[in-house]
């Protein structure tokens, strides 16, 4: 197998930097395992009229709580700062200000009491759940509809997903659910039962929480909410298996066809397959369902951070700025495609270009991508390595600057994918090779994005609206090519 | 007594040195503030005696992301070296000229382009001409590519091209381009033609 380590090339005189093999190493042991989230942990979805995306939620003092930041960004352009006890948050020109261990809060000029202390953690303000009821509608200036027992949070005018569920009665007979829009569930089979969790829709609940059809093969499904998300059960008498059609919007249960060979404890699926796999027959032992993906499988890495600004894109918008919102959307949307997804700077840091490189090889992933913004020209352009001169390999050992020389066919064509899917979405896109680090240092697929405003106004990079509709794409274009990214490494 | 004629006369007297003086020190500040825009920071255009030849430049043109190809005749020294930062000078001129359709910051210059053999050139930026270049990947790759190719068509033994500012090694132009590294001619031929 090709080693990790990679080494500077020394030609053309003393150009490059030697990069020493044992730092790699101990990065390689910082960056370890839990990137991706605890099967175990809490969660808040939100579900707005732009996005749908979903939270952490802690445990402290026998509280629930959540960070206010991270509920606000994705809604719309949110600043914060501290300022020893004090943490002020600003949404929409609306500020809101707090105070560690205080349970008052002064939201745009109104003071709210909140059922548990504030906390401030690392410059991250935390507020209790359930003072979300409060908070929200004078924060957002906006109705919201939250229930706190399955934590599904529903922000202004955002069109819920409803269902129907009917029995065809052929032979074998199916069950036909149609949705009032596109679904993307996460399956999992096992005996008896074919679930499905629905972590970004907006589904709510049928008039009764158990349907009843009278079949014997499918006798009932049951709807029920926790922990964010939605989930439909499919009861059984016999192995099911779940197809998609309608663009999504129509999901089919089906008796499996009886298996030959042994059964495949695979158990979760992704609708993009179009079919889910059958579940092991009701004979075997009892399977449990379990992630598809153990790893990170994709790397978001937003540009700059810390001192290092990037470009001043208009007063007071700053590309690192930029970049982390855009690198928090598409992780949440990657991962709504259960794709897990680390983002190499979150929140503001300093991080090199070469602690970028090896941080992303390190972790192993099957596509890193680059995130930039810019304030000229229109649209996205994606970009890969324009390799430097030089770059020989010694012996296991991968050259620094030319690393990434034999996965560039396999960069060129995701970036094409992506761009056929930004198309799709009328958003005017370029790809280009680009003498832009770390894109050559690194061992994977790898792309950088640089968004540049829809229109004449650069501030409308802020836009959820424009910054969602990229990042969509992008994640569709990245599982789209899941087949020639393969697993992760 | 004085007179009244005579105290109005002193009184108009005394208002008109007052407006001068106000006159005066207004249009002395307007000097100082234009003063420093009156030096010309442009390099030093080519010696404009003696034959002319004619080079191919390739411009940056930011409204389209593009690299547009512009012939200019031009006098050329006789060494490889001086012909090299002539005809990148030349390129400079049109990016520092008013109306110019990719602007870089004042008093970017470059101070010197070495031809190291075999193939190997070397141009050396002063640090206002990175320290004032707009930043962004598309607006630092045009001016790379631009710089890279221009001295590859008009001198084709160049293979490799490597860009230093103030003599010195820098990561990227502008947060972006990355200058650490080596440029390899034909790659960046292929990136030109993308932009074309």
């Amino acid at each position: 197998m090709e080693a990790r380590a990679a080494w500077r090339n020394h030609g053309h005189g003393g150009w490059r930097r030697p990069f020493a093999a044992i730092s790699l190493t101990l990065v390689m042991a910082l960056v370890s395992a839990p990137w991706a989230g605890s099967a175990g942990e809490k969660r808040l979805a939100i579900y707005a009229p732009v996005t749908s995306y979903s939270v952490t939620v802690v445990d402290r003092n026998g509280y629930e709580y959540v960070g206010l930041s991270e509920i606000l960004e994705p809604l719309g352009p949110t600043t914060s700062r501290t300022d020893g006890l004090h943490w002020k948050v600003r949404y929409n020109n609306g500020d809101s200000e707090f105070s560690a261990g205080k349970n008052r809060a002064r939201v745009r000029g109104h003071d709210v009491d909140l059922p548990a202390n504030f906390l401030l953690e690392s410059g991250r303000g935390l507020v209790p759940v359930s003072s979300l009821s409060a908070l929200l509608p004078r924060i957002l200036g906006n109705g919201i509809n939250f229930n706190e027992s399955t934590r599904r949070l529903f922000v202004g005018n955002v069109t819920t997903t409803h269902f129907t569920a009917q029995l065809s009665h052929t032979t074998p007979a199916r069950l036909v659910m149609n949705f009032s829009s596109r679904v993307n569930p996460t399956i999992g089979t096992e005996p008896g039962k074919l679930r499905m969790t629905f972590s970004r829709e907006p589904i709510v609940a049928p008039g009764s929480p158990t349907l009843t059809f009278g079949d014997k093969i499918i006798p009932s499904a049951n709807y029920s909410e926790n922990n964010g998300t939605a989930e439909i059960v499919v009861n059984s008498g016999a192995a099911l298996m779940a197809s998609f059609s309608n663009d999504g919007r129509t999901i089919t249960v089906a008796p499996a066809p009886q298996a030959t060979s042994a059964p495949t404890p695979t158990a979760v699926m992704q609708p993009a397959t179009a079919t889910s796999s059958p579940s092991a027959a009701p004979s075997s032992p009892s399977i449990v369902p379990s992630p598809a993906i153990q790893h990170v499988y994709a790397v978001v890495d937003a540009s700059h951070g810390g001192d290092d600004r990037g470009a001043l894109l208009a007063a007071q918008l700053m590309e690192k700025d930029v970049c982390l919102a855009l690198a928090r959307r598409l992780k949440q949307e990657l991962e709504s495609l259960h794709i897990p997804t680390l983002v190499l700077r979150d929140p503001d840091a300093n991080l090199t270009l070469d602690q970028r490189a090896v941080e992303a090889n390190s972790a192993r992933a099957a596509i890193y991508i680059g995130l930039h913004a810019a304030s000229d020209g229109r649209g996205v352009r994606l970009y890969t390595s324009l390799l430097p001169s030089g770059g020989e390999n010694n012996g296991p050992f991968v050259a620094w600057d030319t690393a990434q020389s034999r996965y560039l066919p396999l960069s060129q064509s995701v970036a094409q994918g992506i761009a056929s899917e930004l198309q799709k979405k009328q958003i005017q896109v370029r790809t280009l090779a680009a003498p832009l680090r770390p894109l050559n240092n690194l061992i994977t697929a790898a792309i950088a994005v640089e968004v540049a405003p829809p229109g004449s106004d650069v501030l409308d990079l802020n836009l959820p609206v424009y910054q969602q509709n990229i990042v969509s794409a992008v994640a569709a274009g990245v599982m789209a090519a899941r087949d020639r990214l393969g697993a992760p490494q | 007594m004085i007179p009244r004629h005579l105290m109005i006369a002193v009184g108009i007297l005394l208002l008109a040195v007052l407006g001068m003086g106000i006159y005066a020190a207004r249009m002395r500040g307007r000097a100082a503030q234009t003063a420093p825009t009156t030096s010309d920071t442009r390099p030093l255009a080519p010696p404009v005696s003696g034959p002319t030849e004619q080079v191919t430049l390739y411009v940056a043109v930011d409204d389209t992301g593009t690299l547009r190809v512009q012939q200019a005749s031009i006098p050329l020294p006789s060494t490889r070296q001086q012909r090299a930062e002539s005809i990148l000078r030349t390129l400079l001129e049109i990016y520092l000229s008013r109306n110019s359709s990719h602007p870089l910051g004042p008093g970017a210059d470059i101070h010197a382009v070495y031809l190291v053999s075999p193939g190997l050139a070397v141009i050396d930026l002063n640090s206002a001409f990175a320290n004032g270049h707009r930043s962004g990947v598309l607006e630092e790759e045009l001016t790379v590519t631009s710089m890279i190719q221009t001295l590859a068509v008009n001198l084709p033994d160049i293979v490799h091209v490597k860009i230093l500012v103030d003599g010195h090694d820098r990561e990227t132009l502008a947060g972006h381009a990355d200058l650490s590294g080596v440029y390899d001619v034909s790659a960046v031929a292929q990136v030109t033609a993308q932009m074309q």
